[in-house]
């Protein structure tokens, strides 16, 4: 328990924060967690100019890599896929000499306007999110990092309505501190469909 | 004329004195002023009777005030406010009076006297709370505003009140002045449009008079100021201003009514002009200055004698009006939901008497409706109240508001999404692009520039801007830089730009300053001055404009704006590098090396870094999208393929 604790870098992408309800109060709480490196990337790169030396250094800094964003489309908004376009390079991510991301972590934190029974197979989406987000699940592949289940949010339209933000942010504060500081069944995670329901399997309390 | 030079000389140093030590001191200048009128006149001596002279002249500074009261008043602002005055001031008057002609009946007095003396202390002191209110920023709360309303609603009434006085003549002291001057009366006689003429014929004049204020304010008002304004000479503008104010008192007093009235009124007939900030900046000085000397006159008027050998009913006077005042408007406020520290503060603020008192006292006495004896010891108790007036603002600035803070402070703020206003220095080509962007998003913007013909353009767009010169501290002032966030420089003058923004570092350092630059060397110059953010005006096009040449040469659009990216963050990457070496030049050799020599020096450094540059850039911008060498096409599985 005394081992230096991992260190996060969460990558947060969403391009109208003024409107959002969720991803907004998660990424503040999350600016706040020790051992985080929070990036707003729309903020930092609001005309996709991209600091590709700057982003791998970042690579190179963190154990564990974060993709946090509402889902667009089945998949992320655009500036993430720029971000994986230019950052991760041949003989930097892949290739013969490309094991910079070798043994890292790698999850999403998204939020899905539909009900988790819409992401199912007799359900209107008819794929689950954990197959949906198959591309960044060969990425990880790809690049040799182990990937978790998505931290999810379904019904996102309603849940501030509702009062479950809150709750969500707590849970995902939860989960960085137990990454953080390695409390969280790694192996267990990357069987999941989803990281958020199953926390007091995954995580080890001190 | 040495006479003149001597008193003149007095009454300002007293000024120069006083007035400061007593802001130090937190008393406020208005305190100020009335020291240095009592030091100089009951106490030393040195001025005396020129005092009641001086005192009208320096009631024009009234006029004055209210003219530029008026100038923040638009119309709609009037009428919207329309009940809280005649409801809460003619509450506040007409309870003060009966109150006071309550307390009056009971020692004896006729019931005129008694009424004529409630009337007097009805009023407050316009001049005293408004000045503060200005100083101590208490203008825009709850209880500055109400207390607005409520002396404006006893400005308006004087007007009623003196023609109501000579109605309560006492017929044994008119017997006795007609018997000691008969002669004399004539020369009471003032100059008078409406004099001898019957009621219907009065009402027409007066009517008549109002109407040509407002229609002349409104129509003819911006002719003269934009023919004025045309001729580039700033004096010519402040003796408009002048002219205008004092023709419109001149007006009002041939016709018998009040002229802080008229000038009120034409003062919000001029609100929405583009003229307003020009306008207040070039009558401020003189109203400061004016009400100032008006002060002075009051503390050089109170007559000690008269003081000393009465002290005893004097204070206890003095005090139950201030009471008296205090208790009904507390019971106004309570009424009209006036809440937390808002209300002390429009108890306390408007407790005193005014100076309309002096002028309502003269007027009695020449009407006979009071003795001189009794309006002496009322006029020693009008000026007492008036001097108490700062004390009871450092009572509610040192007691009450304290208390009221903890309460107020945890809840809710209210108005946090208010945005600051910024102010934007010239709206020519460059400053009008900003104004509109800024004001699509619902930023609150003030726009100032000094070409009237381009005032007159905007307006015509329904954007609301004002004539004058940005570069004018008075001006800035007017236009609202103490509480402005922002500061957008975008004024035609190089030199003048950089003064400007040196300036609002240098004495409001809260304001961020963006500004427009003409060149590098203007860029430098800017930076060196303190601005925040700062653009080369022909930067961006230009560098727009060498994207789409690449373009129309061939290149894929999207790699033309790759490249001209690439091209500007290459220069900003050395700006710091640049404007350190500019620094360095310019202080080492301030007045030996000629500037284009060193112009030369800094592009050679920069071209030397973007040599430097080239193979990395270029190498960036091909390194981007780029796929896996052809031969590992096969062995690695990557989603893009060329």
């Amino acid at each position: 328990m005394t081992l230096a604790a991992k260190k996060i870098l969460v990558l947060y992408a969403h391009p109208s924060q003024e409107r959002s309800e969720i991803n907004t109060p998660l990424f503040k709480a999350t600016q706040l967690q020790p051992n985080v490196t929070a990036v707003d990337l729309y903020g930092e790169y609001p005309t996709f100019r991209i600091n590709i030396d700057k982003e791998q250094q970042r690579l190179r800094d963190h154990d564990i890599v974060v993709f946090m964003f509402p889902l667009y489309w089945y998949s992320t908004p655009a500036i993430l896929k720029e971000w994986q376009d230019l950052v991760l390079e041949y003989n930097f991510a892949y290739g013969t000499k490309g094991k910079t991301l070798c043994g890292k972590t790698f999850l999403c934190a998204l939020s899905a306007g539909g009900s988790e029974s819409a992401y199912q197979h007799d359900g209107y989406n008819h794929f689950t999110l954990r197959e949906l987000l198959r591309p960044l699940e060969q990425m990880a592949n790809l690049t040799g990092m182990s990937f978790l289940a998505p931290f999810a949010l379904f019904c996102a339209r309603s849940a501030s309505e509702e009062n479950r933000v809150d709750t969500h942010v707590q849970k995902w504060v939860r989960t960085l501190r137990a990454l953080s500081e390695d409390r969280l069944d790694i192996e267990l995670a990357q069987s999941l469909e989803k990281l958020n329901g199953h926390l007091d399997q995954l995580i080890q309390d001190h | 004329m040495t006479a003149y030079f001597i008193q003149a000389f007095i009454y300002l140093c007293a000024a120069v004195i006083a007035v400061p030590i007593a802001k130090r001191l937190g008393l406020g200048s208005v305190l100020g002023y009335l020291m240095a009128g009592v030091v100089i006149g009951p106490i030393i001596g040195l001025v005396g009777a020129e005092t009641n002279t001086l005192q009208h002249f320096a009631e024009f500074g009234v006029v004055m005030m209210l003219f530029l009261v008026g100038l923040e008043l638009e119309p709609r602002m009037l009428w919207d406010m329309r009940n809280k005055l005649i409801g809460l001031g003619g509450l506040q008057v007409g309870l003060s009076t009966l109150v006071v002609m309550g307390i009056a009946l009971s020692f004896d007095y006729g019931w005129t006297i008694a009424l004529t003396v409630g009337m007097i202390f009805s009023l407050s002191s316009t001049a005293i709370v408004l000045q503060t209110f200005n100083e101590k920023n208490l203008t825009k709360t709850e209880g500055g505003k109400n207390a607005f309303s409520v002396l404006l609603f006893q400005d308006i009434a004087v007007i009623p009140m003196l023609a109501f006085i000579p109605l309560l003549a006492l017929p044994e002291l008119v017997e006795k002045a007609q018997s000691v001057a008969s002669s004399a009366a004539e020369h009471h006689e003032e100059l008078s449009l409406v004099a001898g003429l019957p009621g219907w014929a009065y009402g027409i004049v007066v009517l008549m008079a109002i109407a040509s204020v407002v229609v002349g304010g409104h129509y003819l008002s911006r002719p003269l100021f934009r023919y004025v304004a045309s001729s580039g000479l700033r004096e010519i503008f402040t003796a408009t201003a002048l002219m205008l104010v004092i023709g419109i008192a001149a007006l009002m007093s041939l016709v018998g009514l009040s002229p802080a009235l008229g000038t009120f009124l034409a003062g919000v007939v001029l609100a929405n002009s583009e003229f307003r900030h020009e306008l207040e900046s070039n009558i401020e000085p003189f109203k400061g200055l004016l009400l100032g000397l008006f002060f002075i006159t009051v503390g050089a008027g109170i007559n000690f004698d008269v003081l000393i050998s009465n002290i005893g009913p004097v204070m206890a006077m003095t005090a139950g009006i201030i009471l008296i005042k205090a208790l009904v408007l507390l019971a106004l406020a309570f009424i009209f939901k006036i809440r937390g520290s808002d209300r002390w503060l429009f108890a306390l603020s408007l407790a005193q008497a005014g100076e309309f008192g002096f002028v309502l006292l003269s007027y009695t006495v020449q009407n006979h409706v009071i003795s001189t004896e009794l309006a002496q010891l009322l006029s020693l108790v009008v000026a007492i109240s008036m001097f108490l007036t700062p004390g009871l603002f450092i009572l509610f600035d040192k007691v009450i508001l304290p208390r009221y803070e903890k309460t107020e402070n945890t809840r809710e703020p209210d108005d946090i999404d208010e945005k600051g206003t910024v102010i934007i220095a010239g709206v020519g080509r460059f400053g009008q692009i900003v104004n509109r962007l800024l004001v699509t998003n619902g930023v609150k913007t003030v726009v100032l520039d000094h070409e009237v013909q381009q005032i007159e353009n905007l307006r015509k767009i329904n954007t609301k801007s004002y004539y004058g010169d940005a570069t004018q501290p008075d001006l800035l002032h007017t236009a609202g830089i103490e509480q402005a966030k922002m500061l957008v420089v975008a004024i035609d003058n190089p030199e003048r730009a950089v003064a400007l923004v040196e300036y609002i570092k240098h004495t409001h350092p809260h304001v961020i300053v963006m500004a427009r630059a003409f060149d590098r060397r203007h860029l430098y110059r800017l930076r060196n001055a303190g601005a925040d953010f700062m653009v080369s005006e022909t930067f961006h096009s230009a560098l727009n404009l060498g994207k789409h040449a690449l373009i129309r040469l061939g290149v894929h659009p999207f790699k033309a704006e790759q490249q001209r990216a690439t091209f500007y963050e290459t220069e900003t990457t050395h700006k710091d590098t640049l404007y350190e070496a500019w620094k360095q030049f310019t202080e080492d050799d301030k007045y030996l090396v000629h500037y284009r020599d060193m112009f030369i020096q800094l592009e050679e450094t920069l071209s030397a870094a973007m040599k430097d540059e080239r193979y990395r850039s270029y190498s960036k911008a091909e390194r981007s999208w780029t796929p896996p060498p052809k031969e590992n096409h096969t062995e690695f599985s990557k989603a893009e393929s060329d």
